[in-house]
């Protein structure tokens, strides 16, 4: 086989073994990373819907319930990206077992595909999970499934590289856990899961607007009633733009070696 | 000639202010068992972790087969194994899922016969499908041994493979080593036991400081820089040390000699001045003196 060849396929068996190795991993404990956040997601929605489903509607005759299932599912699947990457990456820097990933011949980009490859999945797999235990509950429209699609593996690759980030600088768990609770919880909470932000005061909504998790939200949620607080497509660029600057960002890192290969 | 297994080129290390390696440069040819010695501290797993692009060297550069680490370096990841020093290990997986996905970052699919047969050479297939948490210490340690080997690398690299590892095991882990030597791999070890150095190496570099302070065969070694020697328990150890010798307590006096030729001469100088020579030691020299007096030197 010629060189090239060769090279091009170690390259491509290598990405897979180490998207399946990462699938695998949060797979082999699902009641852990799929079924607790599926659960966490339902609790929200049961409380929510009860409290507030006869007193609010939105986007004119919505019932809150059926608005509140998109950001849920679109909230618990970034949530879960995220934690999939960062997670992985600091068990393996402070066990030491990251070794393994670093002397065979993938490359950073390979490296950088696989960790996110997987985020994106396993935040799809909590999302799906989400969707489907609501489902028996709501009638929930899906106006273009291809925007839903679309705005869920973006959202997820976005938090998959923020994942990878966190986990590369973080040194100790302590550090990863202000990542996520003072920077990935406040931003997705404040996103616009619970409430369509004309419901919020002027000084709020433009607060909103500088927030990317709002716009993947949005957009989202477009995908299943065909209306959204902002238009779709400023939505799409938005997060775009976000997913490309992340994924350079971590590509820069990766080739540098940043923290992991000093 | 053929390419060498590896080659180090005038290759430095700085961490800030700490200089991990000054200037080394070295070849291991192919074929060899090739010992890299040094203190706690001396840049060995710096230089190895440089070799294996887990460390990025400040300057200089670094070949495996032919290829540079950095430049070409999923040809030299290809050629290279590595034992690392620490016992690590991923929990989620059994002894078989590791070894398979191990296989497979390499682009290796269907590795199971080599496999089975590395896990047999390691006596760990009972094992092969238990948990890694599961396993004990020294289970653990074949595992890394299996881990580096699913590629087939032609240049296997030990970071002191045998630390804190049991006399059976370490056997064991020897006698595969040495097959695998045999048959044709080479082989670089860093260990701070020195008798295994010297019966298993047959060159040796010796590193302090970030620099190589000596590099040769281990005969030569052991030549140039361990004199024999030879204890004598005397009468009066005062004659004894009058003649140059060393005074060890309770009568015993030592000397150091280059060939056993001196023994004779030295023993009629022992006579003449009326030692009395009462018991007799002769100790050959051994790579544990030749450490101590390099370093020493440097």
């Amino acid at each position: 086989m010629p060189e090239a060849l060769q090279v091009r396929r170690v390259a491509w068996v290598g990405f897979r073994t180490l998207l399946y190795k990462e699938v695998l991993r949060f797979w082999k404990v699902a009641f852990q990373t799929v079924a607790a956040p599926v659960l966490n997601a339902v609790l929200f929605l049961l409380i929510f819907s009860h409290v507030l489903d006869r007193h609010v509607t939105v986007y004119g005759d919505i019932s809150y319930t059926t608005f509140l299932v998109p950001g849920l599912v679109m909230m618990s699947l970034l949530q879960n990206a995220f934690a999939n990457s960062s997670s992985s990456l600091i068990q393996s820097k402070i066990t030491g077992n990251i070794i393994f990933v670093l002397l065979p011949p993938i490359s950073y980009r390979e490296f950088y595909a696989a960790y996110v490859a997987a985020s994106v999945l396993r935040g799809l797999f909590v999302g799906a999970g989400v969707w489907l235990v609501a489902m028996p509950f709501i009638d929930l429209p899906m106006a273009y499934p291809l925007w839903v699609l679309s705005f869920a593996v973006m959202g997820g690759a976005i938090l998959g590289s923020l994942g990878v980030i966190a986990g590369i600088h973080a040194e100790k768990f302590d550090q990863l856990s202000a990542f996520q609770n003072f920077l990935i919880m406040p931003l997705t909470m404040l996103s616009g899961v619970f409430y369509s932000i004309h419901s919020l005061p002027k000084l709020w909504q433009d607060v909103s607007h500088v927030n990317p998790f709002f716009f993947m939200i949005d957009g989202f949620r477009y995908g299943f009633f065909g209306q959204s607080d902002v238009s779709p497509w400023l939505s799409l660029g938005v997060v775009a733009v976000c997913l490309v600057s992340l994924a350079s960002l971590t590509l820069w890192m990766l080739a540098r070696g940043y923290k992991l290969r000093n | 000639m053929s390419i060498p297994a590896i080659r180090i080129d005038s290759v430095t290390k700085r961490y800030g202010q700490f200089q991990a390696l000054a200037g080394v440069s070295l070849e291991v040819q192919q074929g060899e068992f090739f010992g890299l010695l040094g203190p706690n501290g001396a840049g060995k797993t710096t230089l190895i972790s440089a070799l294996a692009g887990l460390t990025r060297p400040t300057s200089g550069t670094l070949q495996v087969m032919g290829h540079d680490v950095v430049e070409d370096y999923r040809q030299a990841r290809m050629h290279f194994g590595v034992v690392p020093q620490e016992l690590v290990f991923d929990p989620f997986f059994s002894v078989r899922e590791l070894l398979r996905i191990q296989s497979g970052y390499f682009g290796i699919r269907n590795n199971d016969d080599w496999i089975d047969e590395i896990l047999g050479y390691l006596d760990l297939l009972p094992k092969a499908n238990a948990n890694m948490r599961t396993l004990s210490g020294g289970m653990k340690r074949r595992v890394l041994v299996a881990q580096a080997l699913v590629h087939r690398p032609p240049v296997i690299v030990l970071d002191e493979p045998t630390a804190g590892v049991d006399v059976e095991l370490r056997q064991g882990l020897w006698q595969f080593i040495r097959k695998l030597n045999k048959d044709g791999h080479t082989i670089v070890l860093t260990t701070h036991y020195l008798e295994e150095a010297e019966t298993l190496c047959g060159r040796i570099a010796m590193l302090k400081a970030g620099r190589i302070v000596a590099l040769d065969s281990t005969q030569a070694l052991l030549k140039a820089f361990a004199s024999h020697s030879l204890r004598t328990r005397l009468r009066q150890p005062a004659a004894g040390v009058a003649l140059g010798g060393n005074d060890e307590g309770d009568g015993w006096v030592g000397f150091g000699f280059d060939a056993y030729a001196d023994v004779e001469q030295l023993l009629a100088r022992l006579r003449e001045a009326e030692a009395g020579v009462e018991e007799i030691q002769l100790g050959e020299p051994d790579l544990e003196r030749v450490f101590v007096e390099v370093m020493h030197r440097a």
